[in-house]
């Protein structure tokens, strides 16, 4: 439970009326708005996110495009993928979508990790990594849809994206979204960022032409906690390779909630199962043993 | 193949029996050469501190007080794959010294399904086909054969983990690793019962090197035939004979 929600004003003495802003609020869940049809690619929000989590800017990689690097790093949250598009008609897109983890309803990561309190999920979608508590196992990368933790081998530990809980924590936006000089990146409730999304969407369909224009909001992983307005969302593949169905291995699942209890138990049969035999059947001795006891019982008395 | 094989394995044991020695004493059968204890007790070492700080690992919820004996969590998953890699090979080593006394015989088969017998301990005198090792033995052995190898793959596949192999073959690879090493507690278990309280007199073929001879022709008659060249049944009659005498 939430303080804002706990520390909401319910009644207020000698006051007419019902408390102002009492049940005004809808929902705790926070949203992260990327309109890539808004996006210039100005890379202010990379540059936003290295300063406000104190993080040295490492080396970058060339590889003939805009892009900073080919993908994020450890020391490196939020990255601009650049992507051309070439559409049936011969016409080119310059595709650019800020790429940073998704905070997913349901994490594959949080999913995969054995470690005991290494991920959290707060109430608001937040998916935060506790690296006090990270074995730097790696499991995490394996449940991700979106190839986001990545492990410091100096630290042997594994970092990505928290979304600045830090500062939503204290009623800030993220530091990316402070940047953003075109209000591309927009952070509020997953309902009014919904709404929003949903509304360029159709502008977008109505009045420019981008007749596939939709939201990726993908419910195969239960909704995710940032959005993407796409001009075409039923190929999201083409903005650097973010899934259509991100899909989180069906074996975290059969491991987790079936394999490591019931195989747990079944292993202890096997220490209960030899103190039992002890006690009930007794060792197997070299034989001839000494003569037994007359008139004691025997075998099976 | 086989006899290049069989000359290291021989190279090796003249070796060790040249830092060791193994006393056997009147009455008494050499059962295990010092090259062989050595490379017992070095699977069980390496066998115990990766299945500790495994399970650190695996269920931390229940088994996080292991993981302080490794230096905590990230050191326990650091050395891990380590532990297993000396594991898988010293069991490499035992079992091209093994290999021969463990291949599966007709006998076994009917050992396997007498084993209602021998586990309810009616049967005190091991079937007359029963060699160097038993069924139950040759069965935990293939058992870590099999183990070794699905360890190691899914082993390696975890350690470079998905960033190396995608992220597929670590899902698959998480839940394989994990059955076989169920697999094996519960063998370790039976193992060191059986070897300690549940038949008395096999722990010293691991310590000494030697067991008594109404040992080996109890568990392993046709063995004791082959070393001593008297039949197990009227060595064990005379014994009990002379016994009853007293």
């Amino acid at each position: 439970m939430s303080d804002r929600k706990t520390l909401q004003i319910k009644q207020i003495s000698g006051h007419s009326g019902a408390a102002p802003g009492f049940d005004v609020q809808r929902d705790y869940e926070v949203c992260k708005l990327v309109d890539t049809t808004t996006c210039i690619g100005c890379k202010a929000c990379e540059v936003a996110c290295v300063e406000w989590n104190d993080m040295p800017f490492g080396a970058t990689t060339f590889d003939n495009t805009y892009q900073t690097m080919p993908e994020t790093r450890w020391n490196f949250w939020n990255l601009i993928k650049f992507n051309e598009h070439q559409n049936g008609d011969g016409t080119i897109q310059w595709l650019m979508r800020k790429d940073q983890c998704m905070h997913c309803a349901d994490p594959g990561c949080l999913r995969a990790c054995p470690a005991d309190g290494a991920i959290v999920q707060y109430t608001n979608g937040i998916v935060d990594f506790q690296q006090e508590n990270c074995i730097g196992c790696e499991f995490c990368v394996s449940g991700c849809p979106y190839n986001i933790p990545k492990f410091n081998p100096a630290t042997k530990k594994v970092y990505k994206c928290t979304l600045c809980s830090d500062r939503v924590g204290q009623g800030l936006e993220p530091a990316c979204i402070k940047a953003c000089p075109t209000g591309c990146l927009k952070f509020g409730s997953k309902d009014d960022m919904k709404f929003i999304a949903e509304e360029r969407s159709k502008q977008l369909r109505e009045n420019f032409g981008f007749e596939k224009a939709g939201v990726y909001d993908p419910q195969s992983i239960g909704g995710t906690h940032v959005i993407y307005v796409l001009h075409d969302a039923t190929d999201p593949e083409r903005y650097g390779g973010l899934p259509k169905n991100p899909v989180i291995p069906w074996s975290y699942t059969v491991w987790k909630w079936l394999f490591k209890p019931v195989l747990g138990a079944f292993a202890m049969f096997g220490l209960l199962g030899v103190a039992l035999h002890y006690v009930a059947v007794g060792p197997r001795r070299p034989q001839p043993e000494p003569p037994k006891k007359e008139g004691a019982n025997g075998n099976r008395g | 193949m086989a006899t290049a094989v069989e000359r290291f394995d021989e190279k090796a044991r003249r070796a060790f029996e040249r830092i060791g020695r193994t006393q056997v004493y009147v009455g008494e059968l050499l059962r295990h050469p010092v090259y062989t204890r050595f490379l017992h007790w070095m699977v069980a070492l390496f066998f115990f501190l990766a299945l500790f700080s495994g399970f650190g690992v695996y269920l931390p919820w229940l088994f996080r007080w292991f993981t302080p004996l490794f230096g905590g969590g990230p050191l326990a998953r650091e050395l891990h794959p380590w532990f297993g890699l000396f594991f898988v090979f010293f069991f490499g080593l035992q079992m091209l010294n093994w290999v021969r006394p463990m291949s599966w015989t007709k006998g076994d088969t009917n050992w396997i399904r007498n084993i209602k017998r021998v586990v309810s301990g009616e049967e005190t005198l091991e079937s007359p086909d029963t060699g160097f090792f038993n069924a139950g033995q040759k069965a935990m052995f293939w058992e870590i054969v099999v183990g070794c190898i699905v360890y190691l793959i899914t082993g390696i596949i975890l350690w470079a983990g998905a960033r190396t192999f995608g992220r597929w073959p670590v899902a698959i690879s998480y839940i394989l690793h994990d059955i076989s090493a169920i697999i094996m507690l519960g063998g370790i278990f039976i193992h060191i019962y059986l070897s300690t309280i549940g038949e008395p007199g096999t722990f010293q073929a691991m310590t000494r090197g030697s067991v008594s001879e109404p040992w080996a022709w109890t568990f392993h008659p046709k063995w004791y035939k082959e070393v001593t060249g008297r039949d197990p049944r009227e060595a064990y009659e005379e014994a009990r004979r002379e016994s009853q005498k007293n």
